[in-house]
């Protein structure tokens, strides 16, 4: 990846972020904590990894996201409409009577949402599911599902991890958000899914670890996640919660709060420095 | 009834999930460890390469049936009805009935007839959970004619249904070669004016059976076959508690959330004066046993049908 392109991503990641805390801030609701930590993922993944059309959001042969950990629908929805499945203004009506942007993510209302999510555990199934049914099919489609790091202390996940290995869904790619924060607090405080690695390697996954603020790894871990067969590849990412807004950074009381007006204009500010610089750096 | 065929819905539904995929190349097979017992072997043994075992794991089959519904394949998802609605009820809930996908639960095991594996595995709450899904439809068959009538009829749906086959052999009421059914839409076996017996599943042979012995002390008993719980037949419905002088429902569920309560609401809403007796398990939990005794026990048979209607 070229200087360029990184940058482009990071601006990219920027307005993804900027996008959350209009949406949240707009709702008086919502999750930003983690819609942050994976914003720079959602990124990646719309704007260099999936296959996907913003002008026809159920592209046959498209790749397919789910966002099992659906409360951080606003980085989704920040994401989609950055790159251009529906208009950025409607972010403002994030969680609002009349607005398709529900609470959590709703295939059935917003394009570009290939499942609907929310309650945590599903929508790994769910991608497992569509995998599968990929492969019985023969289409060339590759399945992406993002979990939080306190979703996996759900049953669920792991019969979906032992199910894709069984069923050697090498077209699956499970994200891991290591965050290390839940609504209760520390994830390993409140009940520890570590070794989180060796839980995923354990029922077969090829586990990859990268930082989730590094563009770089994560072209190489979804190029070795391509290059794998026969199993599926789990990414794991350390990520900071609340990324990139100054009093959310790991703060586990911005897990499910929206920023009031006074905290509004502190987040936009930080992320206009941080765009700022981004976009100073232009003409290097 | 020594003569009648007999043979258990979920054979039924085994034979008819092969059939259906000769038929239909979308449609695929999930289980969870059950094939012998939910007969969906009878498909994986024609089509190994679209069964799917999930193991023992009714949350993950159901939400991973969704996922293959949403790339347009069309799923059956087996279980027993336990572990298919109660186990798996939010994954059917949010995954299934919140997206309004395409999967086919073929529920085997319902009731009281499961018999000797006792109350853990005798489900009489499927037809409450799963009407309470918005959307969802809900059906249990008199007969294994109408089992395999059902799945058809399931595919040429599109949305998620909720089917309740039986363990225990019960008679063949309908001929394979003229039977027709359509979802939502009840059937009348017999006519009458005393008392419509409306029933679904197993109790739908009871109620013929009760109706024989209503005939010997001159009460004239009209005998519906009430297959699908949701949506519910209204109209058949009111159109017996105007003619007939009192409903009985009967069902092999707990007589609180099921076909009776349906009958009821429906019966109540519509401001028409009729008595109605729910026939069913009332608030108890079973027992292991033989299934023909426990119908007996649990007042599921003819002759406590019959008593009810007088």
């Amino acid at each position: 990846m070229t200087d360029k392109e990184k940058k482009e991503l990071a601006i990219a990641a920027c307005k993804v972020r900027m996008g959350v805390i209009e949406g949240t801030h707009a709702a008086h609701a919502g999750h930003p904590g983690g819609s942050l930590s994976a914003a720079d993922m959602f990124t990646y993944l719309y704007f260099k990894e999936l296959n996907i059309d913003p002008a026809q959001p159920k592209m046959d042969d498209r790749d397919r996201f789910v966002l099992s950990k659906g409360h951080t629908a606003p980085g989704l929805y920040a994401t989609l409409a950055l790159r251009g499945f529906f208009p950025w203004e409607d972010l403002k009506g994030l969680r609002q009577i009349g607005c398709h942007l529900q609470g959590h993510p709703n295939m059935d209302m917003t394009p570009g949402v290939d499942m609907s999510t929310g309650s945590l555990g599903q929508g790994v199934s769910a991608a497992a599911g569509m995998a599968l049914a990929a492969k019985f099919q023969g289409k060339p489609v590759r399945v992406y599902t993002l979990l939080g790091d306190g979703e996996i202390e759900e049953g669920e996940v792991w019969e979906a991890m032992m199910f894709s290995h069984h069923h050697k869904l090498d077209n699956l790619c499970v994200i891991v958000d290591n965050n290390g924060l839940q609504i209760d607090g520390p994830i390993d405080k409140v009940m520890s899914p570590y070794p989180i690695t060796d839980k995923l390697a354990a029922f077969g996954l090829h586990v990859i670890e990268i930082n989730g603020h590094d563009f770089d790894q994560m072209e190489a871990a979804f190029a070795e996640a391509r290059a794998t067969k026969g199993v599926p590849t789990a990414i794991v990412m350390k990520t900071t919660k609340g990324k990139d807004v100054s009093f959310m950074e790991n703060q586990v009381g911005w897990h499910g709060k929206a920023p009031n007006d006074e905290e509004y204009k502190i987040a936009m500010d930080d992320l206009n420095a941080v765009l700022a610089g981004l976009e100073g750096g232009k003409n290097e | 009834m020594s003569d009648v065929k007999k043979m258990a819905t979920r054979d039924g539904y085994g034979n008819a999930l092969k059939e259906l995929g000769g038929v239909h190349g979308d449609v695929i097979v999930f289980d969870a460890d059950l094939s012998n017992a939910t007969k969906t072997n009878v498909f994986q043994k024609a089509y190994p390469e679209r069964h799917f075992n999930c193991g023992i794991a009714e949350g993950n089959m159901m939400a991973v049936a969704a996922g293959a519904a949403a790339m347009g394949l069309v799923p059956y998802a087996s279980s027993f009805a336990m572990f298919a609605s109660g186990r798996a009820f939010e994954q059917v809930r949010n995954s299934i009935g919140y997206t309004h996908l395409n999967v086919k639960i073929g529920a085997t095991h319902g009731g009281i007839s499961v018999g000797e594996d006792g109350a853990s595995h005798q489900c009489c709450e499927d037809f409450a959970l799963m009407r309470s899904i918005p959307g969802m439809v809900v059906m249990s068959p008199a007969d294994a004619v109408e089992a395999r009538a059902m799945v058809f009829a399931a595919y040429d749906y599109k949305g998620p249904v909720y089917m309740r086959f039986g363990r225990a052999p019960v008679p063949i009421i309908h001929d394979e070669e003229t039977f027709k059914f359509t979802i939502g839409k009840g059937e009348t076996l017999a006519d009458g004016t005393d008392v419509a017996i409306i029933a679904n599943g197993l109790c739908v042979a009871e109620a013929l059976g009760a109706r024989g012995i209503l005939a010997q002390e001159g009460i004239s008993a009209r005998v519906i076959n009430m297959a699908t719980v949701k949506p519910l037949d209204t109209e058949l419905v009111l159109k017996a508690a105007k003619e007939c002088k009192k409903i009985v429902t009967c069902e092999e569920h707990n007589i609180i959330g099921g076909l009776g309560e349906a009958v009821c609401a429906v019966i109540a809403e519509a401001g028409v004066p009729c008595p109605v007796k729910r026939v069913g398990v009332r608030d108890v939990f079973g027992h292991s046993g033989p299934f023909g005794p426990l119908l007996e026990e649990f007042g599921l048979t003819a002759p406590h049908i019959a008593e009810a209607c007088k």
